[in-house]
């Protein structure tokens, strides 16, 4: 399996959201490489005949009565928005200007 | 009151300050205040525990003086009173709250209140108990020693040096340091035993959706659980009681209660039961004062005519890294919420354009400290086109091993034991710097959690060559907690008999700890 580099490191922290500087980058690929070194050997540890377990205690068709239960008002829901207006979130340009 | 009955007061179990409560001989605004008191005079700031990211004061005390006049008034209402009604309790700052601000230990929630309730804390409000605060935590519960809390580490009361364990050092420092009795913590890789373990006090993590997760902001759901933190086996028992049941609001919690856990640790037997040590789960890499306090709480189980056998579960080596590969996937996915849109922080890029994805670059990149981004960003790595197979995938396969030899083993035992954290707690900073180091704290606690299985962490003693606490944890199989309860009590009253009295008894005075520590 590949090792994580500074290229890889920056792809994901564009796909994730999160803005690094050079230094946080070159940091952080050599921390991670370390780790994905260490886990890799969990790729060799099952073969193709064992399933897949996402959830530890599977529970299966889990319904409740549609009925309209608890709602938040307007305002609950917006009461820790860093911007609102007109009972709605408010944030900024979703598309570039250009 | 007098100072000695305060002092007296906050060093009660739960189950005793219930017990005085109900006779009458001390009031719940008497029990809130002496642990506020306590609060104030321990946990302070640079010098202090730094248990608690936020106190409750005004709110706690309503609580208590509501169950003092409900209790003063009697008839009906007096004797429907929940047993825990006026025992306070403190909560980890990850589960969130009406009326009192939720951080998660980051800086992207600094200043939010909630505008509901964790199912749990209903819980908590139905029963009167009143709330005292808030507890420090690793950044949304990512870590082993609380340092990646955006708010500065919690200290471990028996040496303000060293780490209280983590993510939920807050509540177990609380609770060792006698500012609560009770209190909450989560647990997704450890989180709740570790802590209890290196600080001598105990937790517990429940079957997985035995207590509802619903209001507890979530690391990676299908491995967190909400359980307790006390002093003693049956006070965590009193806990669950009260926390858990089913919970239409998560839809992970299970159907069925999983029977009466106070009554398994008041039964104390452990006459022809079978406790299994796991071969992979001690020796190599465990120091030597944890692997001698273990092997002495075996002979102690046999002494009282338990069967000790040995069981291997050869999977167990690839729990860890499974683990962080799952664990980070389903971070990165629970966390991208935050994203300066409907809550929290919102930090705007310096240069134009003012768009939206920059604005959430910037405020992810403000507002998240390095171990969330990292995890971030490797559980992004582990889900991406290519290596989802190599490694989510491979990983989940694993999970399915790692539950194969949980059978197996408990086809052969009725309990599991092992150590529960690797070493005893080690220094502030000592392994800030390599985050692989520190993962390796959690190596005994994680096949809990990827298996779903419940499991307790009781002090064993102290290490031979430092003196600080080592923990024991017990597993059981998915839905027999009881079991836990019932050999966690007999071994807790094994051990006390040989202390002659709590571990906690011989910690050093912390008064004298937080003088000392002011003074450097």
């Amino acid at each position: 399996m590949a090792a994580i580099n500074r290229d890889d490191v920056a792809h994901l922290a564009r796909l994730a959201h999160i803005e690094m500087s050079a230094e946080e980058l070159d940091r952080m690929a050599g921390e991670l490489a370390v780790i994905v070194d260490a886990v890799k050997s969990v790729s060799e540890a099952a073969g193709d005949g064992v399933p897949a377990t996402s959830h530890p205690i599977p529970l299966s068709n889990v319904f409740r009565e549609d009925e309209v239960g608890h709602t938040f008002t307007a305002e609950q829901a917006l009461s820790g928005a860093p911007d609102s207006d007109a009972d709605r979130f408010k944030v900024p340009a979703i598309l570039d200007e250009d | 009151m007098t100072e000695t009955n305060s002092t007296e007061l906050i060093r009660l179990s739960a189950a005793q300050l219930a017990a005085k409560l109900a006779a009458g001989e001390v009031t719940a605004v008497e029990v809130t205040q002496a642990h506020l008191d306590r609060i104030a005079a321990v946990d302070g700031g640079e010098r202090g525990v730094n248990a608690f990211l936020h106190v409750n004061t005004e709110e706690a005390l309503a609580v208590a003086a509501e169950v003092d006049a409900i209790r003063a008034a009697g008839g009906q209402a007096a004797e429907e009173l929940h047993e825990l009604a006026g025992v306070p309790i403190a909560v980890k700052d990850l589960i969130v709250t009406i009326g009192q601000p939720t951080t998660a230990g980051s800086k992207i929630l600094e200043g939010w209140h909630s505008p509901y309730d964790a199912t749990v804390v209903k819980k908590l409000r139905a029963a009167k108990m009143p709330i005292l605060g808030k507890t420090n935590l690793d950044e949304f519960a990512m870590g082993s020693s609380t340092e990646h809390s955006a708010f500065g580490p919690t200290r471990n009361p028996w040496d303000l040096d060293r780490i209280p364990g983590g993510s939920g050092g807050g509540s177990a420092a609380a609770v060792a340091a006698f500012e609560a009795p009770l209190a909450l913590g989560t647990d997704t890789g450890g989180s709740i035993r570790q802590p209890g373990a290196v600080t001598g006090t105990v937790g517990v993590k429940p079957t997985y959706g035995g207590v509802s997760r619903y209001g507890a902001i979530a690391m990676a759901s299908s491995l967190d659980q909400i359980g307790p933190v006390s002093r003693t086996v049956l006070d965590s028992a009193l806990l669950q009681q009260v926390i858990g049941g089913h919970d239409p609001h998560d839809s992970t919690s299970l159907p069925d209660p999983l029977g009466d856990l106070v009554a398994a640790a008041r039964l104390g037997n452990v006459d022809g039961m079978k406790i299994g040590i796991i071969k992979e789960l001690h020796g190599e890499g465990y120091q030597a004062g944890v692997e001698n306090r273990f092997n002495e709480s075996l002979e102690l189980l046999k002494e009282a005519g338990a069967e000790i056998v040995e069981v291997s579960c050869p999977n167990f080596q690839y729990a860890l890294g499974a683990y962080y590969l799952i664990m980070p996937s389903e971070a990165s996915s629970n966390l991208a919420k935050f994203d300066g849109v409907r809550y929290g922080l919102r930090v705007l890029p310096e240069e134009p354009p003012l768009t939206i994805e920059r604005v959430m670059g910037a405020t992810r990149a403000a507002g998240f400290g390095d171990e969330v981004k990292r995890r971030i960003i490797l559980g992004t790595y582990a889900l991406s086109a290519g290596y989802y197979d190599a490694y989510y995938g491979s990983a989940q396969k694993v999970r399915t091993l790692i539950q194969r030899d949980f059978e197996a083993a408990f086809a052969k035992a009725d309990v599991l034991i092992s150590p529960t954290a690797p070493t005893t707690a080690f220094k502030l900073g000592e392994k800030l710097d390599d985050p692989l180091a520190m993962y390796l704290n959690d190596v005994a606690t994680i096949p809990a959690n990827m298996a779903g299985v419940p499991g307790l962490s009781l002090p064993g003693g102290l290490a031979d060559e430092d003196g600080l606490p080592v923990g024991i944890q017990l597993l059981a199989p998915a839905r027999e907690d009881a079991r836990l309860y019932r050999v966690g009590a007999v071994l807790e009253s094994l051990l006390e008999a040989k202390w002659g009295g709590p571990l906690l008894d011989k910690a050093p005075s912390l008064a004298e700890l937080v003088e000392t520590q002011e003074a450097k």
